[in-house]
């Protein structure tokens, strides 16, 4: 009896799912790395030392054995080089989904979903240019009372001054829906992708999963934002 | 019911095609909605026109080779095939436009027809399990768990009609795998071939031209055999376990 020899698992990693695996993989690596962000966010709440000296410490951590602000480049290159495969992953998986179909049906009924994951994801992608800018490369205040070396020098002033900017909070609030539908549905896909979801109700816990993570996330991030604006946090 | 049809004609597979527009008067609500085109037919035969191509067989729900997307919806509004779908579920003086399943892999061969053959050569790169001829072996001879079982036999209820790629916003035939690996992954006739059959069957998949999965589930809601999502989750962990070696 001949049985179907396996002699090309190799060709399987450049399949569509094989992409598929690699975005859900570097996706759960983004969901770990903004729930970890979300937390050093929400010191805020605790006043100017907790916040600041929360950043200081993810600046030490780890010393001696590691060089000072050492974690934190360990953690770039993991999130830079997720974002690479994401992104990679996303527009050639794109670029085969618009081939898949060059006559469209004249009655369209439009896929939302996957809108918002393409459109959605290239505004975060833009968002988290802007975000690296302002807080991390540049360290520029967009408030014109608060300028100068003090406020750019001290994270939690150069927090506070930014959000008391109506028209920087909105763009913050936009960009976290937009967070918030690439979550719910991001966090069930990846889970699916990775076979995680094979009986009914796994495939329910997924998606309960999904939303919960996706709800956890935006509120904990609107949450020092907000509070700023209406000067809770001053 | 009278209706206005506006139909995908095209004369052939390098033809360029247009949407035709055509009235039809008369039409009882208990007809199927392939009985409906044949009267249309044959007002086109009897003006000499040439009739509307479409697919057709079994004309009951079970045979895979009917399949029309209806306003927009593959297989119509109702959860069936297109030959089970009845004129009641649509309104008098509705305009329906009706079009062939759109997907690069499944080209159009006439009007609404188009060939299939890229599922064909899908289930041909691995979909099968090999078998010894002779005496077949008793039914109860190799155990298979009761829930394997009835996976098993809901994953192959899938006919092949091909909706799941023609509703798919990605033109992607994941469904379609799918239910075939948990066929056949669910039983133990299926496990020697298991990790070559997803690699094999995927690598044709993509060969053929199909998109991606973004898990909509656009597919299922459109399964008249209501195939779910999770046989996708099936198909994804077979091909990354047969991944690991």
């Amino acid at each position: 009896m001949a049985t179907l020899t396996p002699s090309r698992a190799g060709t399987a990693r450049r399949t569509t799912i094989g992409l598929k695996v690699l975005m859900a993989a570097t996706g759960l690596v983004f969901v770990l790395y903004v729930l970890l962000h979300m937390y050093g966010n929400l010191k805020a709440l605790a006043g100017e030392e907790a916040f600041n000296t929360y950043a200081e410490h993810l600046r030490t951590i780890g010393e001696p054995m590691l060089p000072y602000g050492g974690l934190l480049w360990v953690i770039r290159v993991v999130l830079l080089a997720s974002l690479v495969g994401h992104a990679y992953s996303a527009f050639a998986l794109w670029s085969r989904a618009g081939n898949a179909r060059r006559t469209k049906y004249a009655a369209v009924k439009t896929a939302m979903r996957t809108a918002w994951m393409r459109w959605g994801g290239v505004f975060l992608l833009l968002f988290i240019g802007w975000h690296l800018l302002q807080f991390t490369i540049l360290k520029f205040s967009v408030n014109p009372d608060k300028q100068g070396p003090d406020v750019q020098q001290n994270p939690y002033e150069l927090v506070v001054a930014s959000f008391q900017v109506p028209w920087l909070t909105l763009l913050y609030v936009l960009a976290m829906v937009a967070l918030a539908f690439h979550l719910s549905h991001g966090v069930f896909s990846a889970q699916q992708t990775l076979g995680w979801t094979m009986t009914p109700h796994a495939y329910r816990r997924a998606k309960l999963v999904g939303h919960a993570v996706s709800a956890v996330v935006v509120v904990g991030f609107l949450i020092p934002p907000l509070a700023i604006l209406f000067g809770l946090i001053k | 019911m009278n209706l206005t049809l506006k139909i995908w004609r095209q004369a052939g597979p390098r033809h360029p095609g247009e949407m035709v527009t055509y009235k039809v008067t008369d039409i009882s609500e208990d007809m199927s909605f392939l009985e409906m085109l044949d009267v249309l037919n044959e007002q086109l035969n009897a003006k000499g026109e040439e009739p509307i191509a479409f697919d057709s067989d079994c004309r009951e729900g079970i045979c895979g080779m009917c399949g029309l997307m209806i306003s927009g919806e593959a297989h119509g509004p109702e959860k069936t095939t297109t030959c089970q779908l009845h004129m009641r579920s649509f309104s008098d003086g509705e305009v329906i436009t009706i079009e062939p399943w759109r997907a690069n892999a499944f080209p159009v061969i006439k009007d609404l027809v188009v060939d299939r053959g890229a599922f064909d050569r899908i289930i041909q790169a691995g979909g099968y399990i090999s078998a010894n001829t002779g005496s077949a072996p008793d039914a109860h001879a190799a155990p298979v768990p009761k829930p394997a079982a009835d996976r098993a036999f809901m994953a192959a209820e899938c006919i092949g009609c091909g909706a799941c790629v023609a509703a798919c916003p990605n033109a992607s035939a994941m469904l379609f795998m799918g239910a075939k690996v948990t066929h056949l992954s669910e039983l133990p006739q299926g496990q020697p071939e298991r990790m070559a059959r997803v690699v094999s069957m995927v690598d044709q998949h993509d060969e053929e031209g199909f998109g991606g999965c973004t898990n909509v589930g656009a597919c299922s809601q459109a399964c008249p055999k209501g195939i779910p999502q999770d046989v996708i989750s099936t198909l994804n962990k077979d091909l990354r376990t047969a991944l690991r070696g």
